[in-house]
């Protein structure tokens, strides 16, 4: 969007009505209040991932993979740590957005795309998690 | 996109050198801004002389003694020089602060520069247009509203209670924090910056007023309040000692206080 606030040959509205503009929205303490909740979530979930992960790499196989994360204790981590991890990482990418994109068009685009993209991320995760957690089930 | 680039038309040039006080031996230099709105041209940076035995202090002494003696066409706004009107605020060695207040010896410099408050539009030389700045604190409502009836004398508060306005009452609008704020100068048509955040928080917290609720309501929008992400800006740069930051942090925890 063009500032053009301080432009009187583009609109005759009084200073104050540009200001105020089409009003408070009504909403953002959500977005601020989750943001702040999944990033305290972040470190306790993201710490266990790591372990989990490095456990993984040690073992030699896909079967002690399978034997790993079908603990539900671990899984449940794992599904808990994706979770968070997407949530905050699509409202911290939609504050980049709004902060740096101004087009209407490219921002709508933006906000749109990374919805599409923390989901498909997110469910591509926790498809793999439960497919390898419930591999013993399934096979 | 957020602009990173000045525009074509915003690009200075090289100003006019004005000649060194004749006689004197105390000589500080300087590099001013000069943009006319009427002859066409970009903008520029003159470099001016002045003598320090013939002039007083602070750099606004410096710019007044140009507009005496070298250079009267120079434009900046000024009018109490003690840091209490705002007028003289103006981007000095790469800070915003006021002209009033701060000293030639505390530059620091050879070459002392001087540019106006970033990234508003410049009526000329040193002076931005602060229309929209002075609208954005009119719109949070900067006056006591209550509903019960009026007392025959004061409002009444209690020390501890008109000891939170301290820290606040204090600003003076001189606009050095919202210019400063880089949220600012990507949003500033929506985002309302430290000035106008740090005067509603000053009007939230006062336990006189009876529109906390309104208040809040008028700044829950994630452009109006959310677009502060704690830079710091501009608790860096208030020529006050005055930290909007924290301010701005105190409405984002009413917000949740409310909601949670």
């Amino acid at each position: 969007m063009v500032d053009n606030r301080f432009d009187t040959r583009v609109s005759m509205r009084t200073p104050l009505a540009r200001v105020k503009g089409l009003g408070a929205s009504g909403h953002g303490v959500e977005h601020w209040w989750i943001h702040r909740v999944t990033a305290v979530s972040n470190i306790p979930l993201i710490i266990a991932f790591v372990i989990i992960v490095a456990a993984l790499a040690n073992s030699p196989s896909y079967q002690e993979a399978i034997a790993v994360i079908s603990h539900p204790l671990v899984a449940i981590i794992l599904i808990l740590a994706v979770i968070s991890v997407a949530n905050h990482m699509r409202l911290g990418m939609q504050i980049v957005i709004e902060d740096y994109v101004h087009d209407k068009g490219y921002k709508i685009a933006a906000l749109i795309a990374n919805n599409f993209y923390a989901v498909i991320v997110a469910v591509a995760c926790l498809y793999a998690i439960l497919k390898v957690s419930l591999g013993r089930i399934l096979l | 996109m957020a602009q990173f680039t000045l525009p074509k038309n915003s690009k200075y040039t090289e100003g006019k050198t004005w000649p060194k006080p004749a006689g004197a031996s105390n000589i500080q230099e300087f590099r001013i801004y000069r943009w006319n709105p009427d002859d066409g041209a970009n903008p520029r940076i003159d470099t001016y002389y002045i003598d320090r035995d013939d002039c007083g202090p602070m750099v606004l002494d410096a710019l007044i003694w140009i507009k005496n003696n070298v250079d009267s066409t120079l434009v900046f706004r000024r009018s109490c020089r003690e840091g209490i009107c705002g007028s003289c605020a103006m981007n000095i060695m790469g800070k915003n602060t006021l002209a009033c207040t701060l000293g030639i010896e505390d530059c620091e410099s050879d070459s002392i520069k001087i540019y106006p408050l970033p990234h508003m539009p410049v009526l000329k030389d040193l002076v931005p247009d602060l229309t929209s700045f002075f609208a954005q604190h009119a719109s949070i409502q900067p006056w006591l509203q209550t509903e019960t009836a009026e007392p025959e004398t004061e409002w009444r508060q209690t020390p501890e209670e008109r000891s939170k306005l301290d820290g606040l009452y204090e600003c003076i609008l001189c606009a050095c924090c919202t210019t400063s704020c880089p949220s600012y100068w990507w949003n500033g048509d929506r985002f309302l910056g430290p000035a106008a955040l740090l005067q509603a928080y000053r009007w939230l917290i006062d336990s006189r007023d009876e529109a906390t609720g309104e208040r809040l309501d008028n700044l829950h929008d994630p452009f109006r309040l959310y677009r502060c992400h704690t830079i710091m800006n501009c608790a860096n740069t208030c020529p006050k000692g005055l930290n909007p930051a924290k301010a701005i942090a105190e409405v984002k925890k009413m917000m949740v206080a409310r909601a949670v």
